[in-house]
């Protein structure tokens, strides 16, 4: 690679690409508060009221206002488009005009065109013809490889929400690069990279050259797609504006390219605070004008739109994004990475108001600075927007440059990605162990015709053993099915914009998840502690229960159920553990069903807890609602119970108190006489 | 030895300062008409356990309560079983938790020795009284909790003389407790305290109404309604009228 021409503090970034060590050597942590944060520019507010204006037009539209159904959406495929050109000082959206959505039918035709005439659009019948007859698309590609058991498993959703048909997504770009080093120097280090894979063609040596040019191609597309807004990327960006807007550019060729489940953002803002610095200290900028760049920039990421069916909308509960952006955390030095511009990004809740997206995460660490932590703890409040992790537990594993794709899935940036995996629905499964393989909704053999359980009252060795053998039966179907589903989705539908800005040789993470834990621990621990009775249909089938006494239920920091729950946990990730990962993926597992535990309620017969047939699942690792009645710590010490070691790829509990609960308001209660008798 | 312990909440976030852990003892011989929690009244009821018990609950999400959080007793009346409480607050002084009693003070006799020795056993171990005066007038006192408040006085002067930290806690309920004139004479009484350290008004809600008739017990303050949050800081104001006034008499500052 070329040497860059800086006046930033050198190291090995400037030789090679590492944006980690450039961070790590320029930034300045900010222990201050936010009283330094500017508001909003007339010209922000004037732009903002365009987009809450399109946004009422949407809704109004039934919610699409425009869909592109001729151009098949690439980096380049579509020109410029504005909110208003004279007044954004971060340009670029999708497509040649705000809220029109761009047309992706790699991921599979028949999604793309479901997606038009479910709100009244129609794809052109070429396009539909030329994907349907001469181009293959992900989707088609894992139909023709699954067997019968993954479709029927499929269609009974004891494994559900596969990625199949859709964008996989999760995977984080290192778009930081764009800025850092410029398209040029980029190009360069990828044909480096393509000229040293082995010699002996290989499948994988093949794969990975084809992979490479793939890469090349969309960054020189990148650099195509940024003149036509007048921007240049070719070279480093030179000041904190042109670093916000190449950072932005690498990441608009992502979702040009990839209706992603999941189209996270990375970690930027410790990153660009470093050019934000440098032109507040030579007077480039005012902290103002750095605002109004950031503003701008969150704007154009709250404007990310794809085309989606309603059922794909019900399955995720909602029309998301995840554009997430990871705040703050601790470096391995031991200095937190809380800067200006962490502030600055979380001020874009109050210039522009609250929103779901970006989806701002705080990296939490005890030894966060406190005024980071009270502004943190304020704008929770405030606006409800907030995503909070463990920084603590992460940085173990991932270092101080990793970043959260979609909710909770944790990858260092450039270097891992990850192939979304869905889930696994865990309480269908004890069913099926109960009932050898039928189905207790639609009676069908879908699992293998195991033992059922013959007697009246249910024995807990005799169901917890039967339920293991099960475990390794949905084990075995589910990563097999994945293994079809990622090989196709990169042969068909590749992330070459993504793969562009990550290392040669990344970490796959395999990852698979868990539905239904809470419904399962309780299940276990009331065929334990108390008389769970079955009732059988006319064909012998089990479909309910009579449960008699009491028994511990997770949420309750009670190890008896805690301890099931944490002991399934581990033999699921255990037999997944035993499989052939495609592409030598490290398999994970996440315990995160957000908003899906709806539908995966929906497809589930009654359990022995006492859930009736079709009743929501608790979201992710929560305990069922209801049943945790020993307060908020309690219920949350039961979730942190869970093995992070075999849950790796995230677990999520959703937390709902209303503010009264959160304590008492500063006006009626000060905590502090001297404060009263001084008012 | 056991405590009578209705139950116990790991995330208290309105009974004392930080996040606490919150013990509700059974078992209260007041009768105030508002009382939200009537389940507690029951002298002989609720479940045995061991102090030991609760410091191990505590303890094992002890992170939750850092930085400034702790135990908090409430009830029902902790007073009532003092020996226990003593027990409790003792191990939990040991493993350095901050210790906060919720009480309305009822139980405290400065004309029994024997269990003055033991208020005198516990205060060193209560980082943080919360004493809940419900009326300053003793015959309205009588009327809404069925009790005198003479003892309960004595004992706000009690924790005073010991130098214990003390919030004054005290519910406005419309018609009941907000005469600004009995509210006035509250702060006035108060004021004369150098250990105050803040003052908690209470707005009464209905929600408790529920719980009485799922016991099947009369509710005394039927059709009474919720207290205006808005008009709260205006008794709060009062009582403050009465602390500042009583503080210059006295050269307090």
């Amino acid at each position: 690679m070329k040497p860059i021409e800086t006046d930033f503090v050198r190291g090995k970034w400037d030789k090679e690409v590492n944006v980690r060590d450039f961070i790590q050597r320029n930034y300045h942590p900010y222990d201050g508060d936010e009283s330094f944060l500017a508001g909003p520019t007339q010209n922000t507010k004037d732009l903002w009221a365009m987009v809450l204006d399109l946004q009422k037009k949407e809704r109004e539209a039934g919610g699409v206002l425009d869909m592109d159904t001729k151009v098949i959406s690439t980096i380049t495929s579509h020109g410029p488009g504005y909110l208003d050109k004279s007044k954004e000082t971060i340009v670029g959206f999708q497509t040649d005009k705000p809220f029109k959505r761009s047309l992706q039918p790699y991921g599979g035709i028949r999604m793309a065109e479901k997606a038009c005439s479910d709100n009244g659009y129609e794809v052109d019948p070429e396009i539909s013809e030329f994907f349907s007859v001469h181009r293959k698309t992900h989707n088609a590609g894992c139909f023709d490889a699954y067997n019968a058991e993954m479709r029927a498993c499929r269609s009974s959703h004891i494994i559900t929400g596969l990625p199949d048909a859709y964008g996989r997504g999760r995977i984080i770009g290192d778009y930081r690069r764009v800025a850092l080093y410029g398209i040029d120097r980029l190009i360069e280090d990828k044909q480096a990279q393509k000229d040293s894979t082995g010699r002996v063609m290989t499948d994988d040596v093949i794969r990975l050259r084809e992979e490479i040019s793939e890469q090349i191609v969309a960054l020189k597309m990148m650099k195509e797609m940024a003149a036509s807004y007048g921007c240049d990327i070719s070279n480093p960006a030179t000041n904190v504006q042109e670093a916000i807007q190449a950072t932005y550019f690498g990441y608009l060729c992502a979702v040009k390219e990839q209706n992603g489940a999941a189209m996270s953002l990375g970690r930027t803002s410790t990153f660009l605070d470093i050019y934000a610095e440098r032109d507040l200290a030579n007077g480039t900028f005012t902290e103002e004008q750095i605002q109004e760049f950031v503003d701008h920039f969150i704007m154009k990421l709250r404007c990310i739109k794809f085309a989606r069916t309603p059922e794909y909308n019900q399955i995720f509960a909602g029309d998301p994004v995840w554009v997430t952006e990871s705040l703050g955390g601790v470096g391995v030095d031991g200095r937190h990475m809380v800067t200006k511009m962490s502030f600055r990004y979380m001020n874009t809740l109050t210039n522009l108001g609250a929103s779901p997206e970006p989806n701002l995460t705080v990296l939490w660490s005890t030894r966060l600075p406190e005024a980071w932590k009270r502004y943190c703890a304020k704008m929770s409040i405030q606006t409800s927007s907030i995503q909070y992790e463990n920084d603590d537990l992460m940085r173990v594993t991932h270092g101080d440059d990793y970043g959260i794709a979609c909710c909770v899935s944790s990858m260092r940036i450039g270097k891992e990605m990850q192939f979304f995996g869905a889930r696994a629905n865990l309480a269908k499964c004890l069913l099926y162990a109960l009932n050898g393989g039928i189905d207790e909704v639609t009676k069908k053999q879908v699992g293998p015709k195991y033992r059922p359980v013959t007697g009246d009252v249910l024995e807990y060795q005799d169901v917890y053993d039967k339920f293991m053998d099960m475990i390794e039966w949905q084990a075995d179907v589910y990563v097999n099915t994945l293994n079809i589903i990622h090989y196709m989705h990169d042969k068909y539908c590749y992330e070459r914009a993504e793969m562009a800005l990550h290392d040669r040789d990344v970490r796959r993470y395999f990852a698979t998840g868990i539905a239904g834990l809470s419904i399962v621990a309780d299940s276990l621990s009331a065929i334990k502690y108390a008389k769970v009775e079955v009732i059988r249909d006319e064909d012998g089938i089990i479909v309910d229960f009579k449960t008699t006494g009491d028994f511990p239920k997770y949420g309750n920091d009670d190890d008896r159920v805690d301890e099931i729950a944490q002991d399934i946990v581990h033999k699921f990730m255990t037999a997944i553990r035993r499989h052939h990962t495609y592409r030598d993926g490290f398999p994970t597992t996440s315990i995160l069903t957000i908003t899906s535990n709806v539908t995966y309620g929906k497809a589930t017969g009654n359990t022995p807890d006492g859930r009736r047939k079709g009743q929501p699942f608790a979201p992710g690792a929560n305990p069922m609602h209801g049943r945790d009645s020993h307060g908020a710590v309690a219920s949350l010490s039961s979730v942190s119970k869970l093995p992070f070691n075999d849950a790796q790829d995230g677990i999520s509990n959703t937390f709902t108190i209303i503010p009264a609960a959160l304590g008492k308001e500063d006006k009626v209660f000060a905590g502090d006489i001297e404060l009263d008798l001084n008012k | 030895m056991l405590g009578r312990i209705h139950s116990l909440e790991s995330f208290g976030t309105v009974d004392g300062p930080g996040t606490r852990f919150v013990v509700f003892f059974q078992g209260c011989p007041m009768r105030c008409a508002y009382c939200h929690n009537p389940d507690t009244w029951e002298m002989n009821a609720g479940t045995p356990m061991e102090a030991s018990y609760i410091i191990e609950q505590y303890e094992r999400n002890a992170p939750f309560y850092q930085n400034g959080g702790g135990i908090t007793c409430t009830g029902g009346e902790p007073l009532m079983q003092i020996d226990f409480l003593i027990e409790l607050f003792t191990l939990a002084k040991e493993k350095g938790i901050h210790t906060c009693l919720d009480t309305s003070g009822i139980a405290f006799n400065p004309n029994n020795a024997p269990l003055m020795e033991k208020f005198d056993k516990l205060m060193p171990l209560t980082n943080l009284v919360m004493l809940d005066i419900k009326h300053i007038d003793p015959e309205k006192h009588k009327e809404l909790c069925l009790q005198p408040n003479e003892n309960i006085l004595k004992f706000a002067a009690y924790l005073d003389e010991k130098g214990v930290d003390v919030w004054i806690r005290h519910v406005v309920v419309p018609g009941l407790t907000d005469d600004d004139f009995y509210l006035e004479k509250l702060g006035y009484f108060i004021g004369q305290f150098r250990n105050l350290k803040a003052l908690d008004v209470l707005p009464y809600h209905t929600m408790g109404e529920t719980k009485y008739e799922k016991l099947g017990m009369e509710y005394r303050l039927k059709g009474v309604p919720a207290m205006d949050k808005d008009k709260l800081l205006d008794k709060k104001a009062a009582i403050i009228r009465g602390i500042k006034k009583r503080r210059e008499e006295l050269g307090i500052h």
